[in-house]
C-alpha cells in the first residue's frame, strides 16, 4: 500500500470548498472551521483563496485569527455593498462624527452662553467637561481620512444604513 | 489593440484590448494603483466584480476598492476595519460626553431658574 500524507479527521471549511485535502499544516484550518463554510466562502469569492492564504502567511501566528476576522467583516460588508464596501460604512460613520461634532459645538456655545450671564458658579467645573477631556479634543480634531474625499459622494448619503461593530471590538 | 496599455494589462504583461474592462480605470501613469489591487484581491476578482456592476459605478467601485487594499497593505491585520472600530469607538465615546454635557446643561438652567424664583421672593 503507498503511503501518504495523514488526512487530517475532517476537512477545513476552506479545503472543503476548494475540494482539496486538509493537512496538518493547512494555513486555513485554524481559522475556517468546517461548522461554518459561509465565512470562508465569503472570503473567497471577494479575495480569493491564494490571496487570503499570502496574507495570513505574512502576518505573526497569533495576528492570523484577528486578520482573519477582518477580512470576513470586509468581505461580508463588500458583498452587501459592491461599490463602496466598507468605505459606505466609513462615510457613514464619519458622516455621524461631523454630525456629532456639531452638537458638542452648540452645546458648548450654550454652556458659554451661561458663563457669560454668570449664573452659573459652578461654571468652571462645568466647562471642565469640554476642555479636559480627551475625547472632545480627539474628536475635534477632524479624522483626517483626505483620501476619502476622492470619492465623489453622490451616492454615498444612501449609504446609512447600520453596521455591526467588528468582530475583534 | 491599444497602442497604449493600461497599467492592468501591464502588470499583467498581456495585450490590452480596446474593451478592456480595467483600462478605463487604470491609466498606464499610475502603475500602483492597480498593483495594490491586485496584490489583495487578484486580478480576475477585481474583474469579475466590475462585470458584475453597472458601468456607471465602476469607477466609484475602484476606488473604494483601491483605497481598501491600501489599508490592507498598511495594516494586514485590521485593513481598513481598523478605522471603522475607531470610529465607532470615538462615536460611542462622543454620545456618552455629548448627553453628559447636556445634562449639565440642564442642571445649569434648573439652577438658573431657582435663583430667579428665588430672587423674586
Amino acid at each position: 500500500m503507498r503511503g501518504h500524507e495523514p488526512r487530517s479527521s475532517s476537512s477545513c471549511a476552506a479545503c472543503k470548498l476548494l475540494k482539496r485535502r486538509c493537512t496538518p499544516t493547512c494555513i486555513f484550518a485554524p481559522h475556517f472551521r468546517s461548522s461554518d463554510q459561509i465565512t470562508f466562502a465569503k472570503v473567497h469569492k471577494v479575495f480569493g483563496a491564494s490571496n487570503v492564504s499570502k496574507l495570513l502567511s505574512e502576518v505573526p501566528e497569533e495576528q492570523r485569527q484577528e486578520t482573519v476576522n477582518s477580512l470576513a467583516y470586509e468581505a461580508d460588508v463588500r458583498l452587501k455593498d459592491p461599490v463602496y464596501g466598507c468605505i459606505g460604512a466609513i462615510a457613514s460613520l464619519q458622516k455621524k462624527m461631523l454630525e456629532l461634532q456639531h452638537d458638542i459645538a452648540v452645546a458648548r456655545n450654550r454652556l458659554l452662553a451661561h458663563n457669560a450671564s454668570g449664573v452659573n458658579n459652578n461654571n468652571n467645573h462645568v466647562l471642565s467637561t469640554l476642555d479636559d477631556s480627551p475625547q472632545l479634543a480627539a474628536f475635534l480634531d477632524l479624522v483626517p481620512y483626505s483620501d476619502l474625499m476622492l470619492l465623489d459622494g453622490s451616492g454615498l448619503d444612501a449609504y446609512l444604513y447600520d453596521i455591526g461593530p467588528p468582530p475583534f471590538v | 489593440m491599444n497602442p497604449k496599455r493600461c497599467a492592468a494589462c501591464k502588470y499583467l504583461r498581456r495585450r490590452c484590448p480596446k474593451d478592456c474592462i480595467f483600462s478605463p480605470y487604470f491609466p498606464p501613469s499610475d502603475p500602483d494603483k492597480f498593483a495594490c489591487i491586485h496584490r489583495i484581491y487578484g486580478a480576475g476578482n477585481i474583474s469579475k466584480m466590475l462585470q458584475q456592476l453597472p458601468v456607471q459605478t465602476r469607477a466609484e467601485a475602484v476606488k473604494s476598492l483601491s483605497f481598501e487594499a491600501k489599508c490592507r497593505v498598511e495594516d494586514p491585520v485590521y485593513g481598513c476595519v481598523g478605522i471603522i472600530s475607531l470610529l465607532q469607538t470615538q462615536i460611542q465615546e462622543t454620545q456618552t460626553l455629548l448627553a453628559k454635557t447636556q445634562a449639565e446643561i440642564a442642571v445649569a438652567q434648573t439652577k438658573h431658574s431657582q435663583t430667579q424664583i428665588s430672587e423674586f421672593m
